[in-house]
């Protein structure tokens, strides 16, 4: 089973975002997903400068390097930067929207399908593959249970060899996309107006309840679970399965701790106490996502 | 420009087309769509009811199978397409690409529409649709604004319909999985945001209490009116702040916006509440009735009547409306 580093959901500095990936070229990854995946107006790093990271990152290591695409895109402007990330020429692509299927689909290259592709079912996964799929994660509320079947399914049908099965296994899930900007609302500015304050808030903005209790983490157009998820009991589990890959989502202060410790998990298997009032595994046990099973 | 009414039961459906609706659409009485609440929607007997209701006026039914097929429960999302088929529907609402693709490969001759829940916001998703399953209609997300809705007119090669009233979803619908972290049941899997199993009220020295699977969604004071649950229209706190953090409860009404749609060539406007009354469905259809029928008559003189504005804020979320992303300030 490999490990991964799926793309930071949050927006940094552009020297932060450099650091992080430098750091990530020494890390025991053996796949590393980088791109902006939630708003275009963060630019901190553009469309060239995402590639030109990417195949630096191709040149120094022998990791795979796969360049993730936009989850809600609204505009032509932003659909000719997702061409021009899809078109890339050598790097592997992770499709997060339909738009991004249906480009891959057309210059005949493969991909991956993010979390945010509604992939609920073998059918559909029948016909991702027939897209061009290569790589598939399973929607972050979808359980350990309801993954089994479907990958027992392609067994009995012959076609489980040809995808890759990768689980969104550590960090905060991304739960929901608006039209509205939540970290510019709690600004008490409209989005038009948002002067980028997300790069204020490196971990996303903490929405609590009213007693007190985390609830979501607002990022932007995206809202996150206030939990880290964490699937490091399930590490066992998920390789008997047959996952090929699992996902550390990238984020800035636990992401290469949490790296080592799921690929010591796999060497050594050991029961981890999970927090929870900040941690959660309720997706994987088709309980409510925020509690631990 | 078509006005399509939701029905959740025969008498909605039978009020919608008396006032006005030019088609209405309808769920089953399961988990395959996006409103699957306890004492709603329709068995086989009622579906074939109130198909011939509808076609007998001439109008169109629609039926919904929008939410996503169980890894282990396929069988039920293809026979939900079976039975639509078998009492006529004139289009299946679809958001799954392996129901699509049944429905396309089974029934090629009956209409599909992407349903909104398939998170269609831009001209390469409405391709992929196009191609792969020859779809007639693509029903936009309500995070678009009135600019991009536009632009997306303008070049789409299918046909599409807006929602025009109703309840604001403000996530990109089919993308949201808020209510399965809070309950583990979303719209997705089980038909149902923030589910009325999960809500609980109660009576507090602070104020009235609503709760969703125990988590404190608001707090009222006495002068302040109660809304349901809805885990998105709540209270929270951000960095001390106190307010709805994602949004307000509020509904989504776009009369103001009839003549631009039109001249835009949406085909449809969509009224959402399969939940809602039939007294609900009775005064939304007829306001919406007089508002396309007087734009139509002279769409360069169009104005928005107050008393159709009156009509549809009682019947709206906490008694006001919004035109939601569709107005740039909004979002």
């Amino acid at each position: 089973m490999k490990f991964s580093l799926g793309p930071s959901l949050f927006f940094w500095p552009k020297t932060d975002v450099e650091q992080f990936y430098q750091q990530a070229k020494q890390s025991s990854a053996d796949v590393i997903y980088l791109g902006e995946t939630v708003c275009s107006k963060r630019r901190e790093l553009k469309a060239k400068d995402w590639l030109a990271l990417g195949r630096e990152l191709a040149h120094d290591t022998n990791k795979q390097i796969v360049i993730s695409t936009m989850t809600l895109l609204e505009s032509p402007a932003e659909i000719v930067t997702l061409k021009k990330l899809c078109d890339n020429g050598d790097l592997l692509v992770e499709a997060n929207d339909l738009s991004a299927v249906q480009i891959m689909h057309d210059l005949n290259m493969p991909f991956v399908a993010g979390p945010a592709i509604n992939c609920y079912n073998l059918s559909t996964l029948k016909v991702l593959l027939k897209q061009g799929m290569m790589r598939w994660l399973m929607p972050v509320e979808l359980s350990g249970d309801w993954l089994k079947a479907i990958l027992t399914q392609a067994s009995d049908e012959n076609i489980r060899e040809k995808f890759e099965c990768e689980v969104f296994s550590w960090g905060y899930l991304p739960l929901a996309y608006s039209a509205r900007c939540f970290t510019a609302r709690s600004e008490d500015r409209p989005k038009d107006d948002c002067q980028y304050c997300c790069i204020n808030y490196p971990q996303g903005r903490k929405m609590n309840s009213r007693e007190g209790e985390q609830v979501f983490v607002l990022n932007g157009i995206q809202t996150m679970s206030a939990y880290q998820y964490n699937l490091i009991n399930e590490v066992t589990q998920l390789s008997e399965m047959g996952v090929d890959i699992v996902r550390i989502s990238s984020d800035s202060e636990q992401a290469f701790t949490q790296l080592e410790k799921f690929k010591q998990q796999l060497l050594t298997p050991s029961t981890h106490l999970l927090d929870p009032l900040n941690e959660c595994n309720g997706f994987w046990h088709k309980i409510a996502g925020m509690s631990v099973a | 420009m078509e006005l399509l009414c939701p029905a959740g039961n025969l008498p909605a459906l039978k009020t919608a087309i008396d006032n006005g609706a030019d088609a209405v659409y309808i769920g089953l009485k399961d988990d395959t769509n996006a409103r699957h609440f306890a004492g709603l929607n329709f068995n086989d007997g009622k579906l074939a009811k109130g198909a011939d209701y509808v076609h007998q006026r001439g109008k169109k039914l629609h039926v919904a199978i929008n939410t996503f097929a169980h890894a282990d429960g396929e069988a039920r999302w293809k026979k939900a397409v079976d039975n639509a088929v078998a009492i006529g529907t004139d289009a299946l609402i679809i958001a799954d690409l392996g129901v699509l693709d049944y429905a396309a490969t089974k029934y090629p001759d009956i209409e599909r529409h992407v349903s909104v829940q398939a998170s269609t916001t831009n001209l390469e998703a409405i391709k992929f649709f196009k191609n792969n399953f020859d779809v007639q209609r693509v029903v936009l997300p309500r995070v678009l604004s009135v600019q991009q809705v536009r632009q997306l007119a303008k070049t789409s090669p299918v046909p599409l319909e807006v929602f025009a009233f109703g309840s604001l979803c403000i996530m990109a619908e089919g993308r949201c999985y808020l209510s399965s972290y809070m309950t583990g049941e979303s719209p997705n899997t089980v038909g149902a945001c923030s589910p009325a199993k999960y809500v609980r009220w109660q009576e507090t020295e602070q104020g009235l209490e609503s709760r969703l699977n125990n988590v404190l969604i608001d707090r009222y004071q006495a002068d302040e009116n109660a809304g349901y649950p809805t885990l998105c229209k709540g209270r929270f706190d951000v960095d001390g702040d106190v307010y709805h953090a994602l949004e307000e409860p509020t509904s989504l009404n776009t009369l103001e916006l009839i003549p631009e749609l039109m001249a835009m060539g949406i085909v449809s406007v969509k009224i959402e509440g399969r939940q809602r009354s039939p007294a609900y469905v009775e005064q939304v259809a007829k306001t919406w009735r007089m508002a396309l029928d007087r734009c139509k008559q002279n769409p360069d003189n169009f104005s928005v009547d107050g008393a159709w504005m009156q009509t549809l804020a009682n019947l709206s979320e906490g008694s006001q409306t919004t035109l939601g992303a569709y107005h740039r300030k909004w979002q």
